[in-house]
């Protein structure tokens, strides 16, 4: 067990990632794909915290990035859902092999 | 070992571990819970660093917001109790070999590779900080982009109520 530093904070956010890779390759349900890509989101946010804070302290450019990737995924999450609400409502369905038409 | 490091430790292993299950448990409910955790132990990784705006926006968004938004869409549009279908396990032990393949790439490449740091004096992300500089319309102000998401946030919000309105009948 070493002193936590850079590498760990990539360690954990590589493997973050690759579980919501992980999760949106298996999963067939709308919500649970949504879920996987809001680990992925939160992945890249840990890796520019861990870089504006081990590597260029004297900036907060990648706190910033972050508070922008939260503020656009808020905006994607909520789409997402309305978008899954209107699909369960017209096919009482929300898993993608069933939405396989975009209009009908 | 310092309480610091086992800090971090703990941290880390709560978000990986409640990561994995909210990707692998076949009860939604309790993978938007496992999803929870996962962000709760992000926001700890933020408190760690010793970032704490961020760590504050990351609960208030995420934890209070998004995944309250997932719970009642969750409310919404499954049956109580139902699990989900099995998967096939072709397609799993595929999609564990991809990320894992990618995985491991990733971290060949970054323990090959030296960062340099900086030895500019630290600046402190302190919310007066943050705030100038969001704000600030000089050469390392965010004025621009702020505003450019905050159009984007109005679209979207626009957008949802639109997409999510029950058509109403026609009416003639």
């Amino acid at each position: 067990m070493m002193e936590p530093g850079l590498y760990h904070l990539l360690f954990i956010s590589a493997a973050l990632f690759f579980i919501g890779v992980y999760g949106f390759f298996t999963r067939r349900n709308l919500i649970t794909m949504l879920m996987s890509v809001e680990l992925v989101l939160n992945s890249v946010n840990l890796n520019f915290i861990a870089f504006n804070k081990y590597l260029w302290p004297n900036k907060l450019d990648g706190l910033f990035f972050s508070i922008f990737v939260i503020a656009i995924a808020a905006a994607e999450a909520a789409v997402a859902i309305a978008i899954i609400i209107n699909l369960y409502r017209s096919h009482h369905s929300i898993d993608v092999e069933n939405a396989e038409e975009m209009k009908f | 070992m310092s309480g610091s490091t086992i800090i971090f430790y703990m941290l880390a292993a709560l978000t990986l571990v409640s990561g994995a299950l909210a990707v692998t448990t076949r009860q939604i409910f309790r993978a938007a819970i496992f999803l929870l955790f996962s962000l709760i132990g992000i926001a700890g990784l933020y408190f760690w660093m010793q970032y704490e705006f961020i760590a504050a926006v990351q609960i208030v968004v995420y934890v209070g917001g998004i995944t309250v938004l997932i719970i009642f869409s969750i409310f919404l549009t499954q049956q109580a109790g139902e699990l989900l279908p099995k998967e096939k396990i072709g397609r799993q032990v595929f999609s564990a070999l991809a990320a894992f393949c990618g995985f491991a790439l990733t971290m060949l490449q970054l323990y090959q590779h030296s960062f340099k740091q900086t030895t500019d004096q630290p600046i402190a992300p302190s919310v007066s900080n943050i705030g100038n500089q969001m704000l600030g319309v000089e050469d390392n102000g965010f004025a621009l982009p702020f505003e450019v998401v905050s159009i984007l946030l109005l679209a979207a919000m626009i957008g949802c109520i639109v997409i999510a309105l029950r058509s109403k009948p026609a009416t003639a």
